[in-house]
């Protein structure tokens, strides 16, 4: 799992079978610092309770799909989590 | 599975069922030298490692779901053991 | 999963049988301000989607879990069509 933010929300108007509904964020990928790094992805929020601005992680590849009920969709980044705190000493990220 | 150093923790209220009361780490990828690769992943948790320590992390799905006993759980990447030492058998290039 | 344009259509009439009946669309990603960035990619249309349209892209062997990528040797598929999306709350791009 990675880190990200979440910068903003995708609204399609046709998914796939299984994916109704499902939240998708925009996610801007982070290092451990907490500073911005790659491009940005497309992830479906499994907690359905992430929000603009906030710091997640991400599951991704198959493995993101498990996340999601029903479990056979093609997404390939999952949100799983929404970070309270970070604590990584010696790289806090800037305020 | 890779080298790894801790180099902190994450702490969330709000998460995916499967990730409750689990501990999660983050882990900086490093070279068998011990310095950084330039890289990192999160990783849960299951022996206990603490912020410094040097950790080997198994980065594939089912093994990951197996460690955890899971059928279905959305993991990859687990901390599976703490390091001693590595030894070479030849300089690293 | 990632942004992009559909840009055209793929057509190869010999194939592997197991991709048989399943239309192939050429997309380009598409960054967060909507320009058309990155490289070129060919992707299996699981949505119906047609020219020009944005679209989102799952990669990997998330590709194959949809109805109509199952089992078949596909590592990218069309899996939903973007209505609309927005950073930062400022809408981006509205169909």
């Amino acid at each position: 799992m990675l880190l990200g933010r979440v910068i903003g929300a995708v609204v399609p108007c046709v998914v796939c079978e299984g994916l109704d509904g499902t939240p998708m964020l925009l996610v801007q990928p982070l290092d451990m610092a907490g500073s911005p790094k790659g491009r940005t992805v497309v992830a479906a929020d499994s907690t359905r309770m992430a929000g603009p601005g906030e710091i997640v992680y991400y599951e991704s590849g198959r493995e993101a799909a498990l996340a999601l009920e029903p479990a056979f969709v093609p997404v390939d980044h999952a949100i799983v989590g929404i970070v309270d705190g970070l604590h990584v000493p010696g790289r806090e990220p800037a305020p | 599975m890779i080298l790894g150093r801790v180099a902190g923790a994450i702490h969330s209220t709000i998460n995916h069922p499967f990730y409750n009361a689990r501990k999660l780490l983050v882990v900086e990828k490093i070279d068998p030298e011990g310095l950084p690769a330039g890289d990192y992943l999160i990783a849960v948790d299951v022996v206990g490692a603490g912020v410094g320590e040097r950790v080997l992390v198994l980065d594939e799905g089912n093994g990951a779901r197996q460690v955890l006993s899971s059928s279905d759980g959305p993991v990859r990447s687990v901390v599976v053991g703490i390091i001693d030492h590595v030894e070479l058998t030849r300089q690293a290039s | 999963m990632q942004l992009a344009k559909v840009v055209g259509n793929v057509v190869a009439s010999q194939k592997d049988t197991s991709l048989e009946g399943l239309k192939l669309l050429l997309v380009r990603g598409v960054d967060e301000g909507g320009r058309e960035s990155g490289a070129f990619l060919v992707a299996a249309d699981a949505v119906g989607a047609g020219p020009e349209e944005i679209v989102l892209i799952a990669s990997g062997s998330s590709a194959r879990q949809t109805h109509a990528t199952d089992k078949r040797p596909v590592d990218a598929v069309v899996m939903a069509i973007v209505d609309s999306w927005s950073v930062e709350g400022v809408v981006k791009y509205k169909k």
